[in-house]
């Protein structure tokens, strides 16, 4: 369509990239617990689906089911006293940097106890001591907003990072090209990472840009810049520390493009079928082979990482936790109603 | 220390920015033109000397990105100001200023406070024309979560930033280009807390009540200062500032004078005049008044480039004068 030309080969062919991880030479623990927190952020999202499905929590609802290794990946080099952003599919975003999970659903469904105290829902959510900032649908609109976390960093020169996730229909607003050169100027310690997934809601990158690799934007403002399978954890793990070494240096923003495909619809727990260019029933089941978690599963295991049925029981004791926790927020109580007055300002010191 | 020279508004801008940056040093300043000596008036002269092109960051052409890295660094325990030399290209930003900014305490339960000033500045006449003139203070008072301040005096100018700079609140602070070159002596600064700050009586009267805000809150004073000699007491109100808007001091000069003539530097339709008569008359009985209220306003049009238009565009102090005269019967 238009001029448009493929320049990501393989990474958007879904036949490609089904392998087992490489994970030699990595530390059995920490394997563990990426392997941990992908399974929680898939188990919490089906969850939510369910929700969603039952009417039991009536708010917009963006999951990122398949898409799990880049928050995981990422998050694997934050600190607490990092600043992350997010946008409206941010749900793994919070849960990577330790966000809570009873919270989490405390929030989707209103509650008093939820981690944005029910004023926010699934789409506005916060977690200030983990260094989760904020994350708010408007596309792009906290992405400059991270810069100034970013600014303030480098203020404080204390080696910390500002980390920015969006998408690729994000790249597309004038105030994300902006910010891209703003951290260039300024020479800020930002991280961006575009989760890009192909889609802006229905529609297909490749009727709305002129080529589908994001990071060409980066390259424009001589930002160092990574393209990576975003569904394969130790290579976004990779990319990200080194991104991260070159800006808590004070060398400099990176840009993190990792390529990936969200398994359910824009929004809601339907998979959008025939909505959009190349999201046919078979364009799905293709992408779903190159499962995140499969493949670090399989990898643990040919490097006998994990014992026979080891992963089954992982998976089951979280079922049970992220299940406990669902019926704790469904019990909860709901905001009274003068914090619709009493949260419009700051309090008085 | 008294200072006992006058200064001018543009300068009480200036001393208002040295006060928060010698004090305070978490805040800076970014935006366009900061290193360039006619940008913003002598409002910000020597700024950058003073305290570093670190603190006083001159910026890309990115309205919208810079005032987002703003409201960030104010989530990060910084207390910066960003600059637009005009209202009118601060409206490129108008996402963060309206849909972040202003809302992030609610969103987020109360636990995100952007501390944020963004200052946008009215800079009309000249024949500039319509993208360079506008005053959209009506607008942003509209908005729940911020706070707008307009100041009209001297003091103002000077304490009204310091107040917002201070405040947990994203403040729009809105200053006059043509109010720079007027003078005052004034104290020195004393740090107030915004949330307490009101309407302040510029001038008693018993016969009507003038309200204006900045620069048409002087107009309704030089109009008052004239109707003295005609014998008509004007008692004239400066709103100071208008979100959140507290009218009380103004209903309780209408119940006194019976009378009252609202001046706004911005356009008719839904602007602030028609809001600050509304609210009054809601906390009125209808029997205090004399005659019906009047508003002064720009007309509903943008603003002309020719200078006989431009002359016929403006509020004059002549049709105050006239409104005073019509309504006093």
């Amino acid at each position: 369509m238009g001029k448009f030309k493929s320049e990501l080969g393989n990474l958007v062919n879904p036949a490609c990239f089904h392998n087992s991880l490489e994970v030699k030479g990595i530390p059995r623990d920490i394997l563990f617990s990426q392997l941990k927190m992908m399974i929680t952020i898939r188990v919490v999202e089906e969850v939510v689906a369910d929700l969603v499905n039952e009417k039991m929590a009536k708010c917009p609802c963006h999951l990122g089911i398949g898409q799990e290794a880049v928050a995981v990946g990422v998050s694997k080099h934050l600190k607490n006293t990092d600043h992350v952003f997010g946008g409206h599919r941010s749900h793994a975003h919070y849960l990577a940097v330790g966000g809570d999970v009873y919270s989490l659903f405390a929030e989707i469904l209103g509650k008093v106890t939820g981690c944005s105290k029910g004023m926010g829902g699934s789409m506005h959510l916060f977690a200030g001591d983990k260094g989760f900032k904020g994350a708010l649908p408007i596309v792009g609109g906290t992405t400059p907003i991270a810069m100034g976390a970013g600014l303030a960093a480098k203020m404080d020169g204390n080696g910390d990072v500002a980390v920015s996730y969006f998408g690729d229909g994000a790249i597309e607003g004038g105030v994300v090209q902006e910010s891209l050169n703003l951290a260039s100027v300024l020479d800020l310690p930002v991280l961006f990472v575009c989760e890009n997934n192909l889609y802006s809601s229905h529609l297909d990158i490749q009727l709305r840009q002129s080529s589908d690799r994001v990071s060409r934007f980066a390259d424009a403002h001589n930002i160092e810049a990574r393209v990576v399978d975003g569904n394969d954890v130790v290579a976004v793990s990779n990319a990200t520390e080194e991104l991260l070494q070159i800006a808590r240096a004070g060398k400099g923003p990176g840009f993190l493009e990792a390529i990936t495909y969200r398994w359910r619809g824009h929004v809601g727990p339907d998979e959008n079928i025939d909505v959009g260019v190349r999201r046919k029933n078979e364009d799905l089941l293709a992408w779903k082979n190159r499962d995140p978690i499969r493949r670090l599963m399989e990898g643990m295991q040919n490097k006998k990482l994990l014992e026979k049925g080891e992963f089954e029981k992982m998976e089951s004791d979280i079922r049970a936790f992220v299940n406990k926790s669902k019926e704790k927020a469904l019990e909860a109580p709901y905001p009274e109603q003068s914090a619709l007055l009493d949260l419009v300002y700051s309090e008085k010191k | 220390m008294t200072m006992e020279k006058k200064v001018s508004y543009g300068e009480a801008i200036c001393s208002g920015f040295q006060y928060l940056l010698g004090k305070y040093p978490n805040v800076f300043t970014i935006g366009q033109g900061l290193w360039a000596p006619w940008y913003v008036g002598n409002s910000m002269k020597n700024l950058d000397k003073d305290f570093g092109v670190g603190r006083v960051i001159d910026s890309p052409v990115s309205e919208a990105a810079c005032t987002g890295a703003a409201i960030g660094a104010s989530l990060c325990g910084y207390r910066p100001i960003i600059i637009h030399p005009r209202m009118d290209f601060m409206l490129l930003t108008i996402d963060q200023v309206v849909n972040q900014a202003a809302k992030w305490s609610h969103m987020l339960g109360g636990q995100a406070h952007p501390a944020v000033t963004i200052r946008g500045i009215i800079n009309r006449g000249g024949e500039q024309g319509a993208q360079h003139s506008q005053a959209l203070h009506a607008w942003f008072a509209h908005v729940p979560g911020l706070r707008v301040v307009m100041p009209a005096t001297v003091k103002d100018a000077r304490d009204l930033l310091v107040a917002s700079v201070l405040s947990d609140d994203p403040v729009l602070y809105i200053d006059d280009r043509w109010l720079y070159e007027m003078e005052d002596v004034i104290p020195p600064v004393e740090e107030e807390d915004l949330s307490e700050i009101k309407p302040q009586i510029l001038k008693e009267g018993k016969d009507i009540t003038l309200v204006g805000s900045s620069f048409s809150a002087q107009m309704c004073l030089e109009a008052g200062d004239l109707m003295t000699d005609k014998g008509i007491g004007c008692e004239v109100i400066d709103l100071r500032v208008i979100n959140p808007l507290d009218v009380s001091l103004v209903v309780e000069s209408v119940k006194k004078t019976g009378r009252l003539c609202a001046v706004d530097g911005g356009w008719r339709t839904c602007g602030l005049a028609g809001e600050v008569i509304v609210s009054v008359m809601e906390e009125i009985d209808l029997e205090v008044l004399k005659t019906p209220a009047k508003r002064i306003t720009l007309p509903d049009a943008p603003a002309p480039s020719s200078k006989v238009l431009e002359e016929a565009y403006y509020p004059s102090i002549d049709e105050i004068c006239s409104s005073i005269i019509e309504q006093m019967g």
